[in-house]
């Protein structure tokens, strides 16, 4: 049966399911359980995370399975990558993404390739939640969306997912996984409410969800940015432009044969993505696009990313900073040619 | 900090002729290696563990196949006192579809994990959160595996060696951290990149034992390891230890070695072999006779020819193989 939940409820909820349904389903990271050796604080007030996202786990799985870490990124997230590749099904949480810089190594380097450079005779089911998105007035250092940065290492599989049941499904899908999964939780979506199924359940990686159909105009957004491709399609709605809106979900795998299908129906293509331009997931959506489906386009593609400078902190400049409904608007008249689209 | 020598108690025979083949293996195939890449028939660079023989088969002779070690860059010997199949190292060293990682990997990246061989490791300080993660499982599967990081003294000043200690030491983890010191990071002599005097000094800042051993006497590397491997065992958490060796070769093959002296070489490689240190114990102590020893050489020379052999006869990988084994499932 569905509840309306919070994407942080749900992401909270999958966790919970996985480590009751294996005992080999560890978490650790940064405060995931808060306050480790607190005497008091074995119950409830346990921090559970920055954010609260834990919170509850080490209540019910206790701290041998919901393990507090040194802030030492390199040293738990490599010891959660051997952890994987010799029997254990670590979930290990690197509190914001932007802190990949002090552990890229044990990613890039060691969960990514031990498989391949092993000749297939290792498996790393590690999953790796962390926190991204900028709209939370947290600035340069923590507000980066560095998907792109994942979807180009292979052996490495990245998900974003945008809603609350996309979030449970996905992130179990992740825990039981025996490649390494990047899982990105935008910090700005942990309050948003959706309807979300009861018990277990998975979603497929590689298949990306149409959240909206239509026939005139393709918009592919990732992560946070579908739902301001939704607010877009509603305006469009009112001026005669049916949208059709795909949320990918999964960067790597990448559901190619739903995005180009949906351009060989509509022939227009707006890719939006919050991430920096260059090298992002949008340039590669659309080198695909262009690639294998230049002849269904009736106009060139559109992107609306951030631009390329860090996040700002200023809230004057950090709306500046991010795709808008406004910015769809004006790229969709710019493709389809006709201004009213913007102004009417 | 003294250095450690072995104590009077004789190893039994058992153990000795394992170590004293194990130790000839390694030489063995390293100057082989040596010998072909030479000659040009091997791809990419390899770095040799000739010559500091004493600390992987030292330590390894305290464990087993569910224990775990992680390796460096120079991981050939850390492989065989593991008990990988000299064919399958050698083919990978060649690159060939029969090496133990289908060669895939190559030298630096040589694994057996069915072995508890983590890896060698192209990345210098790689090994220490990752021995951290297989003693994280070890502990909480309670298999009562031990994990050993070795690790050169280039790695000692690497930030993993902190944050891979000290989870260790505040998880109470079975890891051994083996440090090799053989002086030279690459050709950056361990008295200037490093502040500390001996690297198991710095065992005191986490609160661990850390002893330094003579890296050139297998004996006493052997019992400096029952005794961390016994303490990782019991649950009583990591220990240091630093061997002080030398590497017989280069950083790489290649390498022409200007930075050491002649006279420095002519000590360590001509009066303080491990090798025939080893050879001498056991004699003197009447462990294994002499002809037998000849015999253990003898095998080990033939084992070797047939590596190379087996390696040489082997196929390349195939064309569908580059892109296999990228994930489970994608």
């Amino acid at each position: 049966m569905a509840r309306k939940i919070s994407f942080s409820g749900a992401v909270n909820e999958a966790m919970k399911l996985a480590m009751r349904k294996d005992q080999n389903v560890i978490l650790l990271g940064e405060d995931v359980a808060g306050g480790a050796n607190v005497d008091h604080l074995q119950d409830d007030e346990a921090w559970g995370g920055v954010m609260g996202v834990t919170k509850g786990l080490v209540q019910e799985f206790g701290r041998e399975r919901v393990l507090d870490t040194p802030i030492a990124e390199a040293g738990y997230i490599g010891a959660a990558v051997t952890a994987a590749a010799t029997g254990l099904r670590p979930i290990a949480e690197l509190m914001f993404n932007d802190f990949i810089g002090s552990c890229l190594d044990e990613v890039m380097n060691q969960a990514a390739k031990l498989r391949y450079m092993f000749g297939g005779k290792a498996k790393v089911p590690v999953t790796i939640r962390t926190m991204h998105g900028a709209g939370f007035r947290a600035a340069a250092q923590h507000s980066q969306s560095l998907y792109a940065l994942f979807t180009h290492i292979p052996g490495l599989k990245v998900v974003v997912p945008s809603t609350p049941a996309d979030a449970k499904g996905l992130l179990l899908t992740s825990i039981f996984d025996d490649d390494p999964v990047i899982f990105f939780e935008d910090k700005t979506l942990y309050n948003l409410k959706g309807e979300v199924e009861e018990g277990f359940y998975t979603i497929p990686f590689g298949k990306a969800d149409i959240k909206r159909e239509g026939s005139d105009l393709t918009i592919v957004a990732i992560g946070k940015q579908v739902h301001t491709a939704l607010k877009a399609a509603d305006i469009l709605k009112t001026r005669g432009v049916e949208t059709e809106v795909i949320d990918p979900r999964t960067l790597s795998p990448l559901d190619e044969e739903t995005i180009l299908s949906s351009v060989s129906k509509t022939g227009r293509l707006i890719v939006i993505d919050e991430a920096n331009p260059r090298c992002s997931a949008a340039a590669d959506i659309s080198a695909l696009v262009a690639d294998k489906g230049f002849d269904y386009l009736d106009g060139p593609i559109k992107l609306i990313t951030a631009p390329h400078c860090p996040v700002p902190f200023s809230p004057a400049l950090e709306d500046l900073y991010l795709p808008t409904p406004e910015k769809v608007l004006k790229a969709a008249a710019e493709i389809i040619g006709d201004e009213a689209i913007v102004t009417a | 900090m003294t250095i450690a020598k072995s104590t009077s108690t004789p190893i039994t025979q058992e153990k000795a002729k394992w170590i004293f083949q194990k130790m000839h293996e390694i030489r063995q195939f390293e100057d082989k290696v040596h010998e072909i890449f030479s000659k040009g028939v091997l791809p990419g660079f390899v770095h040799l563990y000739a010559g500091e023989e004493a600390v992987a088969v030292g330590i390894c002779a305290h464990l087993d196949d569910k224990d775990y070690i992680t390796s460096t860059h120079r991981g050939h010997g850390h492989c065989i006192a593991k008990g990988c199949d000299l064919n399958g190292m050698m083919s990978e060293i060649y690159g060939k579809a029969t090496g133990l990682c289908n060669g895939k990997g190559g030298s630096m990246h040589i694994a057996d994990v069915e072995k508890g061989m983590l890896g060698a490791n192209g990345i210098v300080g790689g090994g220490f959160p990752l021995a951290v993660g297989a003693g994280l499982t070890a502990k909480l599967k309670k298999s009562g595996a031990v994990a050993v990081c070795f690790f050169g003294d280039g790695a000692n000043n690497h930030g993993t060696f902190h944050e891979g200690i000290n989870l260790a030491a505040i998880w109470k983890l079975p890891v051994v951290f083996v440090a090799e010191n053989n002086g030279y990071a690459e050709a950056t002599p361990f008295e200037y990149a490093s502040s500390c005097k001996n690297i198991a000094d710095r065992a005191q800042a986490y609160n661990i034992p850390g002893e330094v051993v003579d890296g050139k006497d297998v004996v006493a590397v052997y019992e400096a390891a029952e005794r961390a491997v016994a303490r990782a065992r019991n649950g009583e958490g990591p220990t240091l230890i630093e061997c002080k060796t030398y590497r017989n070769y280069g950083h790489f093959e290649g390498d022409a070695q200007t930075y050491k002296s002649a006279e420095e070489k002519q000590k360590h490689l001509q009066e303080n072999d491990a090798i025939a240190k080893f050879r001498h114990y056991i004699l003197s102590n009447q462990l294994i006779s002499e002809q037998e020893l000849l015999n253990i050489e003898q095998q080990v020379t033939k084992a070797v020819e047939e590596a190379v052999h087996f390696a040489e006869k082997s196929p390349f990988p195939s064309a569908e193989d580059l892109l296999k084994d990228v994930y489970v499932s994608y």
